[in-house]
């Protein structure tokens, strides 16, 4: 069968399924389980008032079960046995793998990373949300800057790899070098510095995102307080930092947890750019290497990643309990 | 509070530049893959794409038929144009060797003589190339690249060509000409856009499969997450009932698991169950990875509608099921596109997923997989290829941000501003 026609039957069966499920359910639990009855019709009434709110969880609860609450446990699960899965060999994988020198490498990258890209996408963000704040062409500008965000991050590599091209014909690096005089170089072997240029690719994609939402908090802040300022005598910075930065910290650091959570999943650009060669790894990346070959490993380098998360996971439920 | 005007406008000035220059920074990339993608490939590594607009010099062989020279004297002759019959261009210089394609401007005749040189005392007999305007005698130098004298006298011509700038030109020989002469001339030849790159990756590089696969694994696994989230989105939102606040926090929770985490567990089971690498697997996968931020920003959305109408709506004895399809679906869309948009960029960008639960094939490729595994594997340098898919794959996303960008900031905002 076609690929084309599968998927034409599948949004069929699906959106098909999914509105016979609920409306079928809803049906079955009114007219045939707690039907009204003339004696009794606040009692049935209540009874499904009770059971309603889990016919309609049911799908998407199963689904997130499944497909995200599962995988946490079975993960975990998987990671204590070794290659094969046959053989229980309890943190054996996380020992084996912290006594390496790449997965030492692959965790300073991921270090450096989340040190980095969260920071300048941010600043970035920010600086530019600020600029276009009372610019005619404000919009515009956003708009272009944002428009990264729809690349894909292998787009994105291609894009940046003709950048960094060796050959002073394509990359406008290397043009830049030979302008100068200077022999060109492959910004990607250069060591240490190479994990710089992979990361303005993801600064590059994200800055659009932070500025998106930094510019609606500046927008957010009140007149007021920055009338007051200029009658205060205060000069643009100082309403900058003293005035604006302040009232909109709270959203500054969502836009930068959000980011740095991204940056912990982002395998696509090392995967792309170097392969992770020239000690360029990343965990993500490090764990792309691993899977289908040593599922032990793949996971467990997976969990890794979990229990960094997890803080920003916590913290996130905090805050949204907050608000209940 | 003196001087501010004056302050200002200066002030603007700067904001403006900078704007631009971080502008054009954004943009450069981009730009530079997109006019590459429509250049001719071996014009992409003769000059660079922002000087694509100017014609390229390049060196240039030829190698007109020997039939139509003709005996004028004592020497042979073969005239004809170098673009051939009906081509044109100008030529910039010329030349009789490959070493040295332009040796020679147009208008001038190089010639190649055989001469007796005196070396210390020696007579030895020695080729020299010399170049001197058409139709004027020869002029040698006085001595040769050793410093042994030349006499002049004892000249015989071997060989020499004259081009002028049109491309017309006159071969010379001493000898009969037998075989086809090789002119060497350098011109410039116009910059040379075109779709063929995209032509090619479209019909031989299969890049038009992983097109429709892509599309194939996209709509699916956009529409039915967006379904299943509204509902629970509803029940989150409006309904009451024991452990609500609690699925809230998990939903919450959930968004910041990451992926990696579900890859092996999750094709684990679909093997198990008979599902495998396929279609159906990857749909099924972007639906669970989907749900949380579709449940977080529906319900989100959602709870901020007027109570109001839902209550008025249930007093006037409509079902649940009734004033979620007939009032809170309806007045849901804005949240419903912005997530739709999200989840739309996100499968059609996705390279994780689509690695782990598609098989790796060319029947099944997505596009960013076959960019990434196939194309940049075995494609590498020919960057004519890679920025045409590069582009086909960004294309689409491209233009639904551009059309829904609103839908698509709405979304961001209500995500991520809490």
């Amino acid at each position: 069968m076609s690929p084309i026609l599968q998927g034409i039957l599948t949004i069929a069966f699906g959106v098909g399924g999914c509105v016979a499920y609920f409306y079928g359910s809803n049906w079955v639990l009114d007219k045939v389980i707690f039907p009204p009855k003339p004696d009794d019709n606040g009692r049935n009434i209540n009874r499904a008032t009770i059971v309603r709110p889990w016919l309609f969880l049911f799908p998407a609860m199963f689904a997130l079960g499944l497909y995200l609450v599962y995988p946490v446990v079975g993960s975990f699960y998987r990671s204590l046995f070794n290659r094969a899965g046959d053989e229980f060999i309890a943190f054996g994988n996380y020992t084996q793998m912290f006594s390496e020198e790449g997965f030492r490498i692959a965790l300073f990258n991921n270090f450096l990373w989340v040190l980095v890209v969260p920071a300048a996408a941010t600043f970035f963000g920010l600086l530019v949300a600020q600029l276009t704040d009372k610019l005619k062409w404000g919009n515009i500008a956003k708009s272009l800057i944002f428009m990264p965000m729809a690349i894909s991050f292998v787009g994105a590599s291609l894009i940046w790899k003709f950048v960094y091209a060796n050959d002073p014909d394509i990359g406008i690096i290397n043009a830049l070098r030979d302008f100068f005089g200077a022999a060109p170089v492959d910004p990607l072997q250069i060591p240490f510095w190479n994990n710089f240029f992979l990361m303005v690719i993801l600064i590059w994609i994200q800055t659009g995102f932070a500025m998106v939402i930094l510019s609606a908090a500046l927008r957010g802040i009140p007149e007021e307080t920055i009338e007051a300022a200029i009658i205060d005598g205060a000069n643009p910075f100082q309403i900058f930092f003293k005035i604006k930065v302040p009232q909109i910290m709270g959203t500054i650091v969502v836009v930068w947890t959000t980011i740095t959570i991204l940056v912990l999943k982002v395998f696509d650009i090392v995967y792309a750019m170097t392969g992770g060669n020239f000690d360029t790894e990343i965990l993500p990346s490090y764990m792309m290497d691993y899977m289908f070959r040593d599922d032990g490993r793949a996971t467990a380098v997976a969990f890794v990643i979990m229990i960094i998360v997890l803080p920003v996971m916590i913290w996130n439920i905090r805050q949204a309990r907050k608000e209940m | 509070m003196d001087n501010i005007a004056g302050q200002k406008s200066s002030l603007s000035l700067v904001t403006n530049a900078s704007v631009v220059f971080l502008v054009l920074l954004w943009l450069i990339p981009t730009v530079g893959l997109l006019v590459s993608s429509f250049r001719d490939r071996d014009q992409i590594s003769e000059t660079s794409w922002w000087t694509s607009m100017f014609p390229v010099e390049s060196a240039f062989r030829v190698q007109p038929d020997a039939g139509g020279a003709t005996q004028e004297g004592d020497v042979f002759v073969l005239t004809g144009n170098v673009f051939g019959e009906d081509g044109s261009g100008t030529v910039s210089a010329f030349g009789i060797a490959a070493r040295t394609p332009g040796a020679a401007a147009p208008g001038q005749t190089i010639a190649r003589f055989r001469v007796d040189v005196d070396k210390a005392g020696e007579i030895d007999n020695e080729r020299i190339v010399v170049s001197y305007p058409a139709g004027e005698a020869p002029t040698f130098p006085a001595t040769d690249d050793d410093g042994n004298a030349i006499l002049a006298d004892t000249a015989v011509l071997d060989r020499s060509l004259s081009i002028v700038g049109n491309g017309d030109f006159t071969w010379t020989s001493g000898k009969e000409i037998s075989r086809a002469p090789s002119l060497y001339f350098i011109a410039e030849s116009p910059p040379d856009f075109g779709l063929q790159n995209y032509r090619q990756i479209l019909t031989s590089d299969n890049m038009d499969r992983a097109f429709i696969n892509t599309l194939t694994v996209t709509i699916p696994a956009t529409i039915i997450p967006i379904l299943i989230a509204a509902f629970a989105a509803y029940a989150l939102a409006w309904m009451d009932f024991k452990g609500r606040g609690f699925l809230i926090a998990m939903v919450v929770g959930l968004l910041v698991v990451p992926l990696q985490l579900a890859l092996v567990p999750l094709l684990t089971l679909h093997n198990q169950v008979g599902i495998g690498q396929s279609f159906v697997g990857i749909w099924l996968a972007h639906t669970g990875f989907g749900l949380p931020l579709a449940i977080y920003l529906l319900r989100n959305y959602m709870v901020g509608l007027p109570r109001d109408i839902i209550e008025s709506a249930k007093v006037d004895g409509a079902t649940d099921f009734q004033v979620f399809t007939r009032i809170v679906l309806p007045l849901s869309f804005p949240a419903l596109a912005s997530f739709a948009i999200f989840q739309f960029l996100w499968t059609w960008n996705d390279l994780l997923v689509a690695k782990v639960f598609l098989p790796s094939n060319a029947e099944s490729w997505v596009m960013t997989v076959k960019i990434a595994d196939d194309l940049l594997g075995s494609r590498g340098g020919d960057w004519g290829i890679l920025s045409a898919a590069a582009f086909v794959s960004i294309a689409v996303p491209l233009v639904v941000f551009f059309a829904m960008q609103k839908y698509l900031v709405r979304g961001l905002l209500a995500g991520s501003v809490k």
